[in-house]
């Protein structure tokens, strides 16, 4: 017999859990514990356990060792069904909704016992919990028709229908503007009043500074330590997080450049559909100068950087390079042009590289094509693959590693250091830190910055607005493919690009 | 106690060359066994198999005139199958090489020298085969038009050409009865080197040329770019369709190519069986060998084996020759299942059952 608890006992408690894939150790020894009623934040870096241990949590994996407690009761979780049953909701960074059924429809679907849905009953529990939670949510809406923060909403309130008393949010505000990730701090705050437990795993240290309780820190499958937030500082969590201090200010060399570089002019582009994805599109960009892009995914970044790189067709507009049109040119007749530019696109492993194929092969993705003859010379590309894996440290057993093996960082790295080299003139990166650790991601702001202080014209898409205001001398803003803005970073706030990003634009007296 | 699959983080090297050859082995134990249920004698009957196929001079000369159409197609189809163009027409492909093949042998001046006369039917015999190939291609690369199909059903479209040719337009006046198309000349005959027609020499020059080709050529290289993703291919600035137009011509001049080996080599005379399955057989060939072309050398000549010393067996021991079928099916089946064990691995790992019950004993402590 256990010992009657005076006070409630934790929501979730997590003690020693081990868990090792083949060689790793992914969970070590683990404890995390959330109280009922508190928000609390998994922090992390990319392969420090914050996934296993949350996959273990959610039923699926079974743990190597360890024991879960959940509300003060010893619980074993044989797959996702227990874990659900017990309570737990996990929100996926991937929403897993059927698009062409309506809220309502969503939420219910694989609740009901019988063959009949009550359907005006549960209408009307989703009806009183959207309320409760002040949550704005039409639940005959098709779920094709809502935006990403909207869909968020019915993945929480699916949960929420199912009775779960815990809540695991992975990476939720990702996808959000700053306003929509204020409404859903807003539905967290409400979940916290009524005593639900929220785990809240985020990679964005003001995020988690400004809305949680408490944080636990992982580092290479271990648990470092649990802190109250208000106890401690965004510095004081990386250095947890990384094992030493890291300076997290990003450098803004002042620009100067030798000119105009892109004179982008009316852009559009339309889809299958006829549907605009870029609409209008006009801007500058001039050598020595890093052009932030910022707009929710899918408002047109890709298909920008995919035009410019001579990927996409274009319906209209006209894009010059120096004096040269490059609209509508393939990669090829571009470079043959003399114009050196690069493209680190979105897409790593689908695009950017050919993913079965070793570093040495995809060093020469670019370039093979002026090696002498109809043969390769993998003797240059070696060369230079043995180069640029020094150069940026990557990590590998050698150039002869299949780049699918790779760490993200490494992969990363392995496009980055390729393009680099071939001493463009213009650089589009989209998301280049996307998925990396923090230590990788400064490694590849300053590897940005360097090419910016080469007069090299830098086109940097980007999702995290801490980031592009302090790396970025100009920060453009779509909107479903429109300009609603061209701004400079130093005199404009995260409120201000996010409210443009919804749309708005700023007057003329505001954008400078 | 359950099971789980994880992936394996180091899978090479010699470890994955011995799960494959171990894959071989379980598909002869099994084969010895479906032999024994049968009445067989599987001891016996494997060694019937190799003496039929390596055991005399015969049979292995039998053994490498099997298996050098078996190479060419297989080498051909790799081409095609590294850029993911799912080529299962290298049947109809071979019959179209051997018929242009056989229309220029009854149509150049008999007084022609015999080397003419063979680079002629081979120069045609490749045009006939990527001609064939070419037409899915172009859908492919136009259209988007799924290739696995479109390849197969112009295997029956060629096998009803030569039906066609046959009874109608080359019937041979002078065969009585059945109707069958004109051998070809004798000038038109593969000369024979150490005893079997050169269309060895050929299989094996087309093995150095595909090798050398898909691993040190920049129009290799962007094939396999091409094979791995298009978007890939697009963004390296590597022209997409022209890469898989080439590649397909590539691949069907190939195939054609084995259609006037075997024409010239074996046959002589053009029938719709001039492809006897080659077309079908090489599909698993060139996959066993992982694309690889000189594995393929190998693997052609162990499924020539089976085929030839099924047939030896046949005759010392009255066991049917299709066992031999049944053998390479378990072999492919095995190989493939191997695949899966080269990336994976299954780890046992205790139960939920188990786990309560540590529990609760760690409880009572």
């Amino acid at each position: 017999m256990q010992p009657q608890n005076r006070t409630q006992p934790p929501a979730i408690t997590m003690q020693g859990i081990s868990k090792t894939f083949a060689t790793v150790k992914a969970n070590d020894q683990i404890s995390f514990s959330v109280k009922a009623g508190e928000i609390h934040a998994l922090l992390g870096e990319n392969g420090s356990g914050k996934s296993t241990l949350m996959n273990i949590l959610s039923g699926i994996y079974l743990p190597d060792s360890g024991e879960i407690d959940i509300h003060g009761e010893r619980v074993i979780f044989r797959s996702p069904r227990d874990s659900m049953a017990q309570g737990i909701g996990m929100i996926h960074q991937h929403f897993k909704l059927v698009e062409n059924l309506s809220a309502l429809e969503n939420i219910v679907a694989g609740t009901g016992h019988g063959l009949l849905l009550d359907r005006k009953a549960a209408r009307d529990k989703v009806i009183a919990l959207s309320e409760q939670f002040e949550m704005d949510i039409d639940p005959d809406r098709k779920i094709a028709s809502m935006s990403v923060s909207e869909k968020q909403t019915v993945e929480i309130l699916k949960v929420l229908y199912r009775g779960s008393q815990i809540l695991i949010l992975d990476e939720p505000t990702a996808v959000l503007t700053p306003q929509e990730i204020t409404r859903l701090f807003h539905i967290l705050h409400r979940m916290r009043e009524i005593g639900q437990a929220v785990v809240f795993i985020s990679h964005k240290l003001n995020e988690v500074l400004s809305l949680c309780d408490r944080v636990t820190v992982l580092r290479q499958g271990k648990t470092i330590g649990t802190v109250y937030t208000h106890q401690t500082t965004a510095t004081e969590l990386v250095e947890m997080m990384v094992g030493r201090a890291v300076d997290l200010a990003i450098e803004r060399p002042a620009a100067v450049g030798s000119g105009q570089c892109l004179d982008v002019k009316n852009l559009t582009v339309k889809d299958h559909d006829g549907v605009a994805r870029l609409n209008q599109v006009s801007f500058t960009l001039d050598h020595g100068e890093i052009l932030g892009v910022a707009g929710l995914s899918g408002s047109g970044q890709k298909e920008l950087c995919e035009t410019i790189a001579g990927l996409c067709a274009p319906n209209g507009g006209s894009i010059l390079f120096h004096d040269n049109q490059i609209i509508g040119k393939s990669p090829r007749e571009i470079i043959r042009l003399g114009i050196s530019m690069s493209f680190i696109p979105e897409d790593r492993l689908g695009m950017g590289l050919v993913a079965s194929m070793d570093i040495a092969d995809n060093i020469m993705l670019k370039d093979y094509a002026f090696h002498k003859g109809p043969f390769l010379n993998r003797k240059e590309a070696r060369a230079k693959a043995k180069r640029i894996v020094e150069q940026l440290s990557i990590n590998t057993p050698g150039i002869y590693h299949t780049v699918r093996k790779l760490s993200g960082g490494n992969i990363q790295k392995v496009i980055l250091g390729r393009e680099i080299n071939l001493s463009p003139r213009l650089l589009i990166t989209a998301y280049a830190v996307r998925g990396l650790d923090i230590h990788s991601s400064y490694t590849i702001y300053s590897l940005i910055n360097e090419q910016k202080s080469k007069d090299v014209a830098v086109l940097f898409i980007g999702e995290d607005l801490d980031v592009l205001l302090e790396l970025c001398d100009r920060i453009l803003v779509l909107c479903n493919g429109q300009v609603t803005g061209i701004v400079n970073a130093k005199d404009v706030n995260k409120e201000q690009i996010g409210l443009m990003m919804a749309g708005e634009t700023l007057t003329e007296s505001e954008a400078v | 106690m359950r099971l789980r699959i994880a992936k394996k983080d180091t899978a090479g090297g010699y470890k994955a060359v011995l799960i494959r050859v171990g894959a071989v082995l379980v598909a002869l134990v099994l084969s010895g066994l479906l032999m024994t249920a049968m009445g067989y004698n599987p001891i016996s009957a494997f060694a019937a198999i190799i003496k039929g196929s390596f055991g005399s001079k015969r049979g292995l000369i039998n053994t490498i005139t099997v298996a050098i159409p078996l190479l060419v197609v297989a080498l051909g189809l790799s081409i095609s199958f590294s850029m993911r163009f799912w080529n299962i027409g290298g049947e109809g492909q071979l019959i179209m090489g051997a018929i242009f093949a056989t229309f220029v042998a009854h149509n150049l001046p008999v007084n022609t020298p015999t080397p003419v006369y063979l680079i002629t039917m081979a120069i045609a015999s490749m045009i006939g085969g990527a001609l064939f190939a070419l037409i899915p291609g172009l859908f492919r690369a136009y259209s988007g038009t799924n290739e696995t199909l479109f390849t197969l059903m112009l295997n029956y479209v060629a096998i009803k050409i030569t039906v066609f040719l046959r009874l109608v337009l080359w019937k041979d006046p002078e065969a009585k009865g059945f109707p069958s198309i004109e051998a070809i000349p004798k000038i038109a005959h593969l000369p024979k080197v150490f005893g079997i027609h050169s269309g060895w020499i050929i299989a094996l020059i087309a093995t150095v040329l595909v090798y050398v080709f898909l691993k040190y050529t920049k129009r290799g290289y962007e094939t396999r770019v091409v094979g791995e993703s298009e978007r890939t291919a697009h963004y390296a600035g590597i022209n997409v369709r022209r890469v898989l137009i080439s590649g397909v011509i590539l691949s069907g001049g190939l195939v054609g190519l084995a259609g006037f080996v075997k024409l010239s080599g074996a046959a002589f005379t053009l029938s719709e069986s001039i492809g006897g399955g080659n077309g079908f057989s090489a599909v698993i060939i060139a996959w066993l060998a992982q694309l690889n072309a000189p594995v393929m050398v190998i693997v052609a000549l162990l499924f020539a084996a089976m085929e030839q010393g099924a047939m030896g067996m046949e005759l010392a021991l009255k066991i049917p020759a299709s066992v031999a079928d049944i053998i390479k099916g378990l072999i492919l089946f095995t190989a493939l299942a191997s695949e899966f064990f080269i990336a994976y691995r299954v780890v046992i790992e205790p139960g939920p059952r188990q786990l309560q019950k540590q529990a609760q004993k760690e409880d009572q402590v």
